[in-house]
């Protein structure tokens, strides 16, 4: 039932000796105490756990840690580089892309994966590619403005 | 600059002794908490006549102790400004604590849209006071006299010379000076304002960007357990038979099984989770027939009395000089607040006190509540709010709180209770269904001459008429405070009653205009003369280029209008719609929002508050609605309760109307109040049906489309 999980986290390597049916948002928000991947609906309804593996956003609450074996996961503590803000983070920033801030993580994720696979992504891309992502309080179209500034064709919200 | 203050409890004195040197002023304005602020004086030794302090420390930093939440609304920034306009700082000294029932001082609660309207001007008041403790301090240090000194940047100048100079920092070193202040004081007016009235950068934003704003659920502590609570099938349900064993004998688990809370518990969530799966129960459930069909009808029979807060002219006359009379009954669902943070508390109960981090919009109501519940004294209990994830008038009640405090006092650990997203469908207080019976009447020239108006459910708030109507009356039945009416828990949901009785009220304006062959504009300017009301529909007349038309389009295309007030201020919303007769789906184009909500604070956070309302106003709209039968809920997760997504945003326009006039007003309700009737208006435009009930999903819209 125990298993060594090693993985790349944030670029650097780790392993867990731990029950490879875990969910890897607990694993994050427990063993690794990286609590920015939030729990929102556990059943990959509402994208708050969103993380990026190999270059894709995942529901990090519906990946167990055998799929993440010899992977690399980036969470949220993992995009600003030495302090400052990567280019989606300081758009949100800049865009009021939050309110209460819960879902934010989760769509900064999204939204991260979105411009790595879309650089140049269509009004209608960013809003097909961000629909899972659920924001309670309405920062959507601050959202869309904070996507489209990161990719450098950004208008004033 | 977080507002997770980590300081020990303090009693009054002792906390102004471990603020340490600097100045330190306490805020007292009476009447802010009403007759719940009076019950508290009595119990509490804490001194419940402050509503905040403020501190301004020899390194020149202030810092505000406030008992508000920032739950996303903004208000951790907009009270910041507010105390550094007044005290005349820059907003980049300023720190927020908020909260913290250990160093902040009692609060009723973060709701109501109450925060800038009530508790800003004690704010404000106790900065400007700090201002002349300050600048009295630097005539003294300076030999200069008041009048003759200039404050800038929380600098003292001479004006005369400016060479001579003294910081607030300085003036505060070796200072242990406390002033109590009451709500008179000079404050800077709207001319003089360089903090306030403007939109700076938010305070809690580059946490929030980066993961590391901390809510409840992140907080972490030495052996702690989660919990997974056992729910009963159906509200009112009882245990015939509950058996743990299987659970208890599961590696790591700890099981609770005391007074009704059955609980199983381990380092690991998901383990809890396994475990209490394993957990055999088996209930008595309650036979009930009412479902979201069926709630109405009941919901009126059940009702009683009623309350009459409007009851002027005469009815029978006003029925009588009406050309036509309208009668139409209007109904509501019941909608979950669904913050994508769950309900969560981390309690650690150990040496007779207890220390809870709560997703709370209520920490000082939290606070008695785990006291009762562990039988402590409310001061042996500190509550703690980190951010909190989205409240929405849902997270008031502190019923998670509670449980993880008991489960930690029982297996003398620190327990953390994390609700799944179905314990926060079944335990949500969901804002109420309801019923809104109008009958009114026009009179040949267009007048309004009767109205009698009937809510069942929702609460009398937003049932006050706002038009110039002779013969009027309001009854109120069944109102949010009665008991045993509804099969499951109720409560307060952004803006409560006011989305309900405006979704009725506005339709019932709208049928009238139409009725009559007037412009639905034209006709609420001819039957109010209220200059707040007139202003909000000028504006978003004029942002929306209304165009005066009596008929309805009937082309698929609407446009809809309402008007309404709400926590002070005025709103009126124009929305265009399109509708699609073969499938009855309804596509919001655009919606324009005029406010005038006094003085603005932070003209950006209001418009992004008003923004927020309408985009959660749309899920309602459309597809919010609990499905129960009886107590049993059946909605358990997001895929049975959509609410709004990005692709059903429209374009939004917000139009803040001036009024420097006005303290500042409400932001974080009004918004949302018009929405349902707004685009039911802009629906009966596209197609001449009228949609009476919320929400207002495609079946329900294509029925009405096909008996037109």
């Amino acid at each position: 039932m125990r298993d060594t999980i090693r993985f790349t986290l944030n670029g650097k390597p780790v392993s867990l000796e731990t029950d490879p049916a875990r969910k890897l948002l607990w694993a994050l928000r427990t063993d690794l105490e990286l609590t920015g991947t939030k729990y929102g609906c556990g059943e990959g309804l509402c994208g708050a756990c969103t993380v990026i593996v190999d270059g894709q956003a995942i529901r990090s609450c519906q990946m167990d840690l055998a799929s993440v074996q010899g992977r690399s996961v980036t969470t949220i503590e993992g995009l600003a580089a030495d302090g400052a803000l990567s280019p989606i983070q300081q758009a949100f920033l800049d865009h009021d892309g939050y309110q209460c801030g819960y879902c934010t993580p989760g769509q900064i994720m999204n939204a991260h994966a979105l411009l790595l696979n879309h650089p140049k992504p269509t009004r209608a891309q960013i809003v097909e590619g961000m629909d899972g992502n659920l924001c309670r309080c309405g920062a959507y179209r601050h959202i869309v403005a904070a996507i489209e500034a990161a990719a450098g064709q950004g208008r004033q919200s | 600059m977080t507002g997770l203050a980590r300081n020990t409890r303090l009693d009054r004195r002792g906390f102004v002794k471990a603020l340490g040197g600097g100045v330190l002023v306490l805020v007292s304005a009476p009447g802010l908490g009403g007759p719940a602020w009076e019950l508290e004086a009595q119990r509490r030794p804490y001194p419940s006549d402050i509503n905040a302090y403020l501190h301004i420390a020899q390194d020149g930093q202030v810092t505000l102790f406030s008992g508000k939440i920032e739950m996303g609304q903004g208000i951790m920034t907009s009270l910041a400004q507010m105390a550094a306009e007044e005290l005349g700082v820059d907003l980049d000294v300023m720190h927020v604590v908020m909260g913290d029932t250990a160093s902040c001082p009692w609060d009723a609660g973060t709701w109501g849209s109450m925060s800038t309207r009530f508790f800003g001007p004690a704010v404000r008041a106790a900065a400007a006071q700090a201002r002349l403790v300050l600048t009295d301090l630097a005539a003294e240090h300076l030999a200069v006299p008041r009048a003759a000194l200039v404050v800038e940047k929380g600098v003292v100048y001479a004006k005369a010379d400016r060479s001579r100079h003294v910081s607030y920092g300085e003036l505060a070193q070796g200072q242990q000076i406390t002033r109590t202040v009451g709500e008179k004081a000079v404050l800077r007016s709207v001319r003089e304002f360089s903090v306030m009235g403007r939109s700076p950068k938010r305070l809690d934003g580059r946490d929030k960007v980066t993961g590391a704003a901390k809510y409840a659920g992140d907080m972490r502590l030495p052996g702690m357990l989660y919990a997974r609570i056992l729910r009963p099938p159906a509200h009112g349900a009882t245990p015939k038979s509950i058996d743990t064993t299987a659970a208890a004998a599961m590696a790591g688990v700890t099981v609770v099984n005391q007074n009704g809370l059955v609980a199983a518990l381990a380092a690991d969530p998901e383990l809890a989770a396994r475990a209490l799966d394993a957990v055999k129960a088996d209930w008595d459930v309650p036979a009930s027939t009412v479902d979201g069909d069926g709630i109405h009808a009941y919901l009126v029979n059940q009702a009683g009395e009623p309350e009459t807060p409007v009851s002027e002219g005469d009815l029978a006359a006003g029925r009588s000089a009406s050309a036509r009379t309208f009668d139409v009954e209007y109904r509501t669902a019941y909608v979950a607040h669904a913050p994508v943070e769950p309900h969560t508390s981390l309690a650690d109960v150990k040496d007779g006190k207890a220390t809870v981090w709560a997703s709370t919009q209520s920490p000082f109501g939290n606070q008695p509540q785990v006291a009762r519940a562990l039988g402590f004294q409310p001061e042996n209990v500190r509550i703690i709010t980190p951010y909190v994830g989205g409240g929405f008038g849902g997270k008031s009640a502190g019923l998670q709180s509670v449980e993880a405090a008991r489960l930690s006092q029982i297996v003398g650990k620190p327990v953390m209770v994390d609700w799944t997203r179905a314990d926060e469908f079944f335990n949500d207080t969901f804002g109420p269904a309801a019923v809104i019976r109008i009958a009114s009447g026009v009179d040949a020239g267009g007048r309004i001459v009767f109205w009698d108006y009937q809510v069942y459910a929702a609460g009398g708030r937003g049932a006050d008429v706002l038009y110039d109507i002779p013969n009027r009356r309001v009854r109120v039945y069944g109102g949010r405070d009665r008991e045993h009416y509804h099969f499951f828990g109720t409560g307060p949901w952004r803006a409560p009653g006011a989305n309900s009785n405006k979704f009725g009220y506005e339709q019932q304006v709208d049928a009238m205009a139409r009725a009559a062959g007037v412009d639905p504009l034209a006709f609420r300017l001819a039957n109010t003369k209220d200059p707040r009301a007139v202003a909000v529909l000028h504006a978003v007349a004029r942002a929306s280029h209304w165009t005066p038309q009596a008929a309805i389009r009937r082309d698929g295309r609407g446009r809809g209008l309402a008007l309404g007030a709400d926590a002070g201020a005025y709103v009126a919303h124009v929305a265009d719609v399109v509708v699609d007769r073969a499938t009855g789906a309804v596509k919001v184009e655009k919606i324009w929002c005029a406010q005038d909500m006094g003085i603005v604070v932070n003209p950006r956070g209001a418009e992004i508050q008003a923004e927020g309302g309408i985009t959660m106003g749309l899920g309602a709209c459309f597809s919010e609605e609990i499905q129960f039968q009886g107590g049993k809920i059946a909605t358990k997760n997001f895929d049975t309760y959509g609410f709004t997504r990005m692709s059903w945003v429209p374009e939004i326009e917000i139009t803040l109307v001036q009024n420097d006039k006005l303290d500042p007003q409400g932001g974080g309700e009004p918004g949302i109040i018009n929405m349902g009737a707004v685009i039911a208006n802009a629906i009966y435009d596209a197609t001449g049906a009228r949609m009476t009930r919320l929400p207002m999903t495609p079946e329900r819209v294509l029925a009405e489309i096909r008996k037109v």
